[in-house]
């Protein structure tokens, strides 16, 4: 597949799971491309990074389900702050593992499951729907009741993948992308690089398939397709194009020229243009070495 | 950061690394979770001495032990002890293994936290973090917490949204949840407090070499319980200020914290 035809089978008003943690190993290519899609009114489930910025700034977001957002090496993300603080968006907020704990329990068909967390915090306060519920055995404790939080979407990003279907990580996290991919009607993988089904276990142990063909419903080969977050071992995060992005989002003039220069187009100019953007880089620095 | 009198010589970052050690002193084989450069220091500063069971991240998701040359100057020595990825971080957390020092914009008497924003939820005039793992930390196992400026726009009368739940929330919850619970430490650019106050309201524990309880209080938004003796702080020992200065931090990392 390509992002465009993944775009294609999503629809406005759809709940959207998007794997990775914080500004590392994010399906960026996907999210480009539902940037710059019609889709309207999109709830975004996420452990917030770049991808919620980038959809915020495109106007796609009518709610985030999320514990934080951040870019990690920046702590604050500036368009998901900005869309706070002048109302833009609407917001679940919940604690990251209530996240965890709400996606496995769509991926079991749950409805629920208890925890501890979020009891006695105002995340039971600014969630007025969440509910509480006792143990039905001696100890009685009662517990936070976190709903599960089915998908309709998931968009994930691996390091290797076959056509097929069978991802793979190379990194040290899975973080939960499995899980998003369970807990979708239908998820969207994405990958550096797809590869014969042979190639997988040459390339790391077997543990790192973590996602079988039966968890996808497509694959999008996408080259550099995190950047700028981080996708290890393939590539670090790109923390310079990550800083020009903050700064970017100071205005909506810089917003505005921003957009003009990466993300008008499709992935290739995007993928053209941050090579462009790298290798001014690179001679700047040389000359200034 | 220059060296002050009677501090044998360490510096306010050096003194704060040691106090954040010693946070985690009988935590034995947790895993310890530091936010920031001088909690980290101060982890790893307990590992190599007086704690050597605590569990150490890289940041990720890679458990790292002293290596057999960690004791060299500058080594860094570390090796690779185990796998910690944030799936196993929640059920370590859940498990009761963790004591995370984590940092606060807004920290109240009983220990209520809050990192997800400023003003009002429902639109904050400065939207923040999120709560992060804020309420299932405090409700699962021991927090600290670590605040570079001591301030009254940190130690407030009440915050804006409770990320990490304080004891007077965490009262009226059940009682496996309350025996959980326990905020340790806080640690400041002025001193260290704790929860040992009437109905564990936060108190002074003690000073940094140069601060007053008078200092402290001028800058605490509520007030603060104390002895009518505020011990010194401890100062780091030689031993110590050669692992900070030589091993873990030689470029002075620390100092930027604090500047």
């Amino acid at each position: 597949m390509t992002p465009a035809q993944v775009v294609a089978e999503l629809r406005s008003g759809m709940t959207v799971g998007i794997g990775g943690w914080g500004s590392r190993r994010k399906p960026m290519a996907l999210v480009r491309a539902v940037a710059a899609s019609d889709l309207t009114d999109l709830t975004v489930v996420a452990y917030g990074g770049p991808d919620v910025g980038l959809l915020i700034a495109a106007g796609k977001v009518r709610r985030l389900v999320t514990g934080f957002v951040t870019l990690d090496s920046i702590s604050l993300e500036p368009q998901f702050r900005i869309a706070r603080q002048t109302g833009a968006i609407e917001l679940t907020e919940l604690d990251e593992g209530m996240l965890h704990w709400g996606l496995l329990a769509a991926a079991h068909r749950l409805p629920f499951l208890p925890m501890r967390a979020g009891l006695g915090s105002d995340v039971m306060r600014v969630n007025p729907q969440l509910r509480t519920v006792r143990s039905p055995y001696a100890d009685g404790e009662e517990f936070a009741a976190v709903p599960a939080l089915p998908l309709d979407v998931a968009l994930v990003h691996m390091n290797r993948a076959d056509a097929r279907g069978n991802g793979q990580y190379l990194g040290p996290d899975p973080y939960f992308d499995d899980l998003f991919c369970l807990a979708a009607d239908r998820a969207f993988m994405s990958c550096e690089r797809i590869v014969r089904t042979a190639e997988l276990v040459s390339g790391g142990p077997v543990q790192s398939l973590l996602i079988n063909r039966s968890m996808v419903a497509g694959v999008v080969e996408t080259p550099n397709g995190a950047h700028f977050t981080s996708c290890v071992p393939d590539y670090d995060r790109d923390e310079a194009f990550q800083a020009e992005y903050v700064a970017a989002s100071a205005s909506p003039q810089t917003w505005q020229d921003f957009h003009a220069t990466y993300l008008a187009g499709d992935e290739a100019s995007y993928q053209e243009a941050v090579s462009k953007y790298r290798a001014e880089r690179d001679a700047q620095q040389g000359a200034s070495a | 950061m220059t060296a002050r009198d009677g501090a044998g010589g360490a510096t306010l970052a050096e003194i704060c690394v040691v106090a954040c050690a010693e946070a985690w002193r009988g935590d034995g084989a947790k895993v310890a979770s530091p936010m920031g450069v001088i909690p980290t220091l101060g982890a790893r500063l307990a590992q190599l001495t007086f704690e050597p069971d605590l569990l150490l991240t890289d940041g990720q998701a890679t458990l790292l032990a002293p290596g057999a040359q960690s004791a060299e100057a500058g080594s860094g020595d570390r090796v690779t002890e185990g796998w910690l990825p944030f799936r196993q971080v929640f059920t370590m957390l859940a498990a009761g293994k963790r004591h995370v020092m984590m940092g606060a914009s807004q920290l109240d008497q009983f220990g209520n936290q809050n990192i997800s924003c400023i003003g009002d939820w429902a639109r904050p005039k400065a939207q923040l973090l999120g709560v992060r793992g804020g309420p299932g930390n405090t409700v699962n196992h021991t927090v600290s917490y670590w605040i570079p400026r001591h301030s009254r726009r940190v130690f407030v009368d009440q915050v804006d949204m409770v990320s990490g739940v304080g004891y007077d929330r965490v009262a009226g919850l059940g009682e496996k949840v309350r025996g959980f619970h326990e905020l340790r430490v806080v640690v400041t650019n002025l001193g260290v407090l704790d929860f040992g106050g009437p109905d564990h309201a936060m108190r002074l524990r003690s000073v940094h070499p140069g601060v007053s309880v008078y200092d402290v209080a001028d800058v605490t938004g509520f007030v603060l319980a104390a002895p009518l003796q505020v011990p010194q702080t401890r100062l780091p020992t030689a031993k110590e200020l050669t692992v900070i200065r030589e091993q873990l931090d030689p470029e002075a990392r620390r100092d930027k914290e604090l500047a």
